[in-house]
């Protein structure tokens, strides 16, 4: 077979442009991803600061004020110090437990933004699957606690790691069964699809008012996921000293603080996605693009719009869980246990069954 | 799989996001200097006493076999839960055969007191 030299010119520059699109492509994936993670380090930095001045405003002391204007800066300041701390290994822990501990924990919680939507179709991974692969990838974390806590070797550590995954295996099924009542409902388990379903009507469309059981059931998981403060015994200061971290320096700490407040964050963006109509306006008889005189939804302005109230509806519920930090008190293990057990998971397999029963009346 | 290759590359960069942060600390955070008690576990002062990892609380065991169960109830209507336009009635009744069985597996060892903490 004979191919002459100007077949084989064609040939090499047919496959140069083919790499040249992988290549594109590629850096295509690349650039949300990125976009993601800067977007998610901010947003837990704002978290810290909110948490922070919410706190100094319950107790009615300034808070934060020094590190930039209002104390903006407070959060990177501190993040920045526990880069330059020395990094502590306990002398008889087991150190490769110690080490990989805080980045499980980190990467499983990361992991669970790949289907968050912030916009319309603004979503790394559009998966029919969606809220189970949340649900799969952050029962990861407690494996992440447990290994902690584990090599450390010590009391505290050890009794912290335990309580960690017993609650959040415990708060971890009525999660299920309520983002499962959500999913029967919208007849989808992808998170675009479960915030479409709730695009009409204005907020009389959330499934709030569909699912309210639901809805208070999730928040209560929810904290208790977050290790938040009316459940957050795996680290409570008066007891354990501070539960799975008494041993963590420097960075290490870091990632165990990034960790939890990521965890919080993605929790509130759920409760927008799954019963507050996620980047939708949600008020009745008026929509963004007749608002705004925009063509539609999604173009750079309207995909705008659909981040700033995804991102309003998720820090008002961030509102509630850190004002909810001041105003109950810890509860006991047992009680936790049995709150857990005896309480909400049988209100929200009750909840699963009957909307189960209205799904199949109305069919 | 075009579906799924954001997941692989977002977990590669989540992966490298904890190794680089673990690993920027090291040129600057060098152990200066380390004497045993620095490097010992925290016990409030004291020098700490025997293992830490010898026995725990046999309720932390107990609620993890629970979970083993109600995890296995939870997996199973997952798929049953999603497509409801394709469940007739049968499907229905099947799960709550399969629900059933479990409920009267958690009343027994509600009743039996494998799951209270006294």
């Amino acid at each position: 077979m004979i191919i002459d030299t100007t077949e084989v010119q064609t040939i090499n520059s047919f496959s140069i442009s083919e790499s040249l699109k992988e290549v594109y492509g590629l850096i295509w994936i690349f650039v949300p991803i990125l976009t993601l993670i800067l977007g998610i380090t901010i947003g837990v930095l704002v978290i810290v600061w909110l948490e922070r001045e919410i706190s100094a405003a319950i107790q009615q002391r300034i808070g934060p004020e020094y590190a930039g204007p209002l104390g903006i800066l407070q959060a990177l300041a501190d993040g920045t110090k526990l880069l330059f701390k020395e990094d502590l290994l306990p002398s008889r822990g087991d150190v490769r437990l110690f080490s990989i501990g805080p980045s499980i924990v980190v990467i499983s919680i990361l992991l669970s933004y790949l289907v968050i939507p912030f916009g319309y179709r603004l979503i790394l991974a559009d998966l029919s699957i969606g809220v189970f692969l949340w649900v799969a990838i952050s029962s990861i974390a407690p494996i992440g606690l447990l290994m902690s806590g584990y090599g450390s070797n010590n009391k505290y550590s050890f009794s912290g790691g335990l309580r960690a995954a017993a609650q959040s295996i415990s708060y971890e099924i009525p999660l299920t069964l309520c983002v499962l009542s959500i999913s029967l409902l919208s007849n989808s388990s992808s998170t675009v699809d479960i915030v479409e379903a709730q695009s009409k009507y204005g907020f009389w469309g959330w499934n709030l008012w569909r699912q309210p059981i639901g809805f208070i059931v999730f928040i209560i998981s929810s904290l208790a996921e977050c290790e938040r403060l009316p459940f957050d015994l795996p680290e409570a200061e008066e007891e354990l000293v501070a539960g799975y971290q008494t041993e963590y320096s420097g960075i290490r700490f870091g990632l165990f603080y990034l960790a939890s407040y990521l965890n919080l964050l993605a929790s509130s963006l759920f409760v927008t996605v799954l019963y507050l109509g996620g980047w939708n306006l949600s008020i009745p008889y008026i929509s963004i693009p007749e608002l705004f005189g925009i063509k539609k939804i999604a173009g750079v302005f309207g995909m705008t719009i659909g981040i700033f109230i995804t991102l309003v509806k998720a820090y008002l519920f961030l509102f509630i869980s850190i004002t909810t930090r001041w105003t109950l008190p810890r509860m006991r293990m047992d009680q936790l246990l049995n709150l857990g057990w005896k309480f909400l998971l049988p209100i929200s397999l009750g909840n699963l069954l009957l909307t189960t029963s209205s799904q199949l009346v109305s069919l | 799989m075009s579906e799924f290759e954001p997941i692989c590359i977002y977990l590669v960069m989540s992966l490298l996001v904890s190794l680089i942060s673990l690993g920027v600390p090291f040129p600057f955070a060098s152990n200066s200097s380390t004497y045993p008690e620095k490097l010992s576990a925290h016990e409030c002062g004291s020098d700490p006493s025997g293992d830490a990892r010898s026995r725990f609380d046999i309720r932390f065991y107990l609620v993890s076999i629970l979970f083993i169960i109600l995890d296995l109830e939870v997996t199973f209507s997952s798929p049953w839960a999603v497509p409801p336009n394709k469940i007739d009635l049968f499907g229905f009744w099947s799960m709550m055969a399969f629900l059933w069985i479990l409920t009267i597996g958690s009343i027994y060892e509600w009743k039996r007191g494998a799951s209270d903490r006294e």
